[in-house]
């Protein structure tokens, strides 16, 4: 609708469909005077239908058919279905073949985080339109960024079995270990993956940051003596500190009436996951040269600014290269691919970081090991509630400036989170309506 | 010359999944095959170093389900009717057009579409789908030269 066929007095910015967000939905945001009156974002959730789907599966299914919900983060579906049906058997998988999924999924934050950085979120900071754009512009640097993502991608074929939607992972360990050979075949291209996400931490870090440090509370895992990426315990920076089979009795999922998507919620209040919580809350457990590089760079222990989120990425990126490289050097051929599994009657939780924030997984089997109840909290649907707050605070602190570049920040704030809608849903369509 | 197949598409997602089943096939046969799956910055990787390409995607532009559109993107970029219906990250002409600006997107690349009907959470092709996948298959496998050439859709003006 354009502004001529509102009542007087009001404005309607309506833009097409939010590019660079992996998947569909909607926003919509309502500004009375000076007062942002609404905002809503309605995106759709395929993992209910999985959720169906799995029951009457068996339970050595789950990981490859979880791993189908997201085509970036496929690593992350079956690391937490895998815990959550190991944490039913009584199975603590442990040693080197914990040090491969740890490995595998290092894979997995490098090629998903280099592909928001560069692909979907840098135009914004750069003022292109996309990232087609930025190639023609900077080539060098664009294929860079697919080197250092398909690196990534080369770790997830490795350990994952295929290039997509990896199957070598199951309950108790994987069907098939590498030999310490073929790891170390692919030791030059980290190397090399560590030099451009170095750079990448450099060049993010001297971007413009809109200013906006909202009082988050932060959501993450927490994960004895390392950063974390494959397990932990639940914590925020409110205090609470869970063991994952706890996630249901703190944290809420609610309808709201504009959306098909649940919206999560940490005793009744908005939560933030994600590289920035895990950032804030897991700061010292980076290893010292990063923290360096941190200080360096100009991110302190706290960094509040979901713009800034480009920057913490860049660093997880930078630590996935250290830490693979550090897991492979230290590899040693486990005796068995994986630990014996029996199924029974039981129910477990599993929880892990994928790129975008934690995913929590939890299953109910029965004696057959036939799956008769599943659920599954994706990181987009936790963050939803504050993705909304977010672009509340800002659409009330820059209602001065002009409407396309007020509708490109909105769109900006929504990229922060690197939404994986496509977990979820299809376009995501942004309508604005101001009232003066 | 034998083209590189590159597929796109989520089999779980119905209709969208045309591509990954018509990769199958093809596998089977022995064509150089490559599943990009809904990351399309495998398909720049891919596209670099083919001397021909096809792409071969569900589309959903309002035509009947089953009609093949055909579309050669190695000189121009694909019509916009198609540039935005992708639920992928870049879209498949963000995605050709990545390739062409890093200067990896053969000057034979074809872009074979097929209309889908059903793009919602499930499994299986819808029938008219499925029969005209099998008889893009027979006109490939019928031998070089043999695959289709017609049904492109009008460009927009």
């Amino acid at each position: 609708m354009d502004d001529s066929a509102k009542p007087r007095h009001t404005r309607t910015i309506r833009v097409g469909n939010l590019a660079r967000v992996e998947g569909e939905g909607a926003l919509y945001v309502r500004v009375k005077g000076n007062r942002v009156e609404e905002v809503r974002l309605d995106i759709f959730e395929p993992p209910r239908f999985f959720e169906a789907f799995l029951r009457g599966r068996n339970f050595a299914e789950v990981p490859d058919i979880t791993a189908r919900i997201c085509g970036i983060c496929p690593v992350a579906y079956q690391m937490s279905s895998c815990q959550a049906l190991e944490a039913a058997l009584g199975l603590e998988v442990g040693g080197q073949l914990k040090a491969l999924r740890r490995l595998l999924y290092c894979g997995e934050w490098i090629e998903s985080h280099t592909l928001h950085i560069y692909f979907l979120h840098l135009p914004d900071f750069l003022g292109y339109p996309d990232a087609v754009r930025l190639a023609q512009d900077q080539p060098e640097r664009v294929k860079r960024a697919l080197q250092l993502k398909k690196t990534g991608n080369e770790l997830m074929t490795l350990l994952g079995g295929r290039e997509i939607h990896p199957i070598n992972v199951k309950v108790g360990g994987f069907y098939r270990v590498p030999r310490k050979a073929e790891l170390l075949a692919v030791r030059d291209k980290l190397e090399q993956a560590r030099e451009i996400a170095l750079e990448t931490v450099r060049f993010v870090a001297g971007l413009n940051f809109p200013d906006l440090k909202p009082d988050y509370t932060f959501v993450s895992l927490r994960e004895e003596g390392a950063y974390p990426i494959l397990q932990g315990r639940i914590v925020s920076n409110r205090g609470l500190d869970i063991p994952v089979s706890a996630f249901e009795q703190h944290f809420q999922e609610e309808h709201v009436p504009h959306s098909n998507a649940l919206h999560a919620t940490l005793s009744g209040q908005p939560y933030l996951v994600g590289p920035l919580a895990r950032y804030n809350l897991n700061y010292d457990l980076l290893p010292a040269p990063l923290q360096s590089l941190a200080k360096e760079v100009g991110l302190g222990p706290v960094c509040r600014n979901p713009f800034q989120s480009i920057v913490v990425r860049a660093i997880e990126t930078l630590y996935a290269c250290e830490e693979a490289l550090r897991l492979m050097g230290e590899y040693e051929e486990p005796d068995a691919p994986s630990l014996p599994v029996v199924p029974k009657a039981a129910t477990g939780a599993g929880c892990s970081e994928a790129p975008r924030g934690i995913l929590y997984h939890r299953y109910q089997m029965d004696e057959q090991g036939l799956i008769t109840e599943a659920k599954i909290v994706p990181p987009t649907s936790q963050n939803q509630k504050m993705i909304e707050e977010d672009l509340r605070q800002f659409v009330a602190a820059h209602l001065e400036l002009p409407k396309p570049e007020l509708t490109m920040r909105c769109e900006q704030t929504i990229r922060n989170y690197d939404p994986c809608i496509s977990c979820a849903t299809h376009f995501l369509r942004l309508e604005m309506e101001h009232e003066t | 010359m034998r083209p590189r197949v590159l597929a796109l598409g989520n089999p779980f997602r119905q209709d969208d999944g045309v591509g990954p089943w018509i990769a199958k096939q093809l596998r089977t046969a022995g064509l150089e095959v490559l599943e990009v799956g809904d990351d399309l910055t495998r398909l720049v990787e891919g596209l670099a170093g083919a001397d021909e390409a096809w792409v071969v995607e569900a589309v959903c532009s309002g035509q009947p389900p089953g009609t093949l559109h055909v579309l050669e993107v190695g000189y121009d970029p694909l019509p916009a009717a198609l540039n935005r219906l992708s639920s992928h990250v870049l879209s498949l002409s963000e995605a050709l057009e990545l390739a062409r600006a890093l200067g990896v997107l053969p000057r034979r690349t074809v872009v074979y579409g097929l209309e889908g009907r059903r793009f919602g959470s499930g499994e299986g092709l819808s029938p008219e789908v499925r029969q005209a996948a099998e008889a893009f298959i027979r006109s490939i496998l019928a031998g070089p030269g043999n695959a289709p050439v017609t049904s492109t859709p009008q460009r927009d003006t």
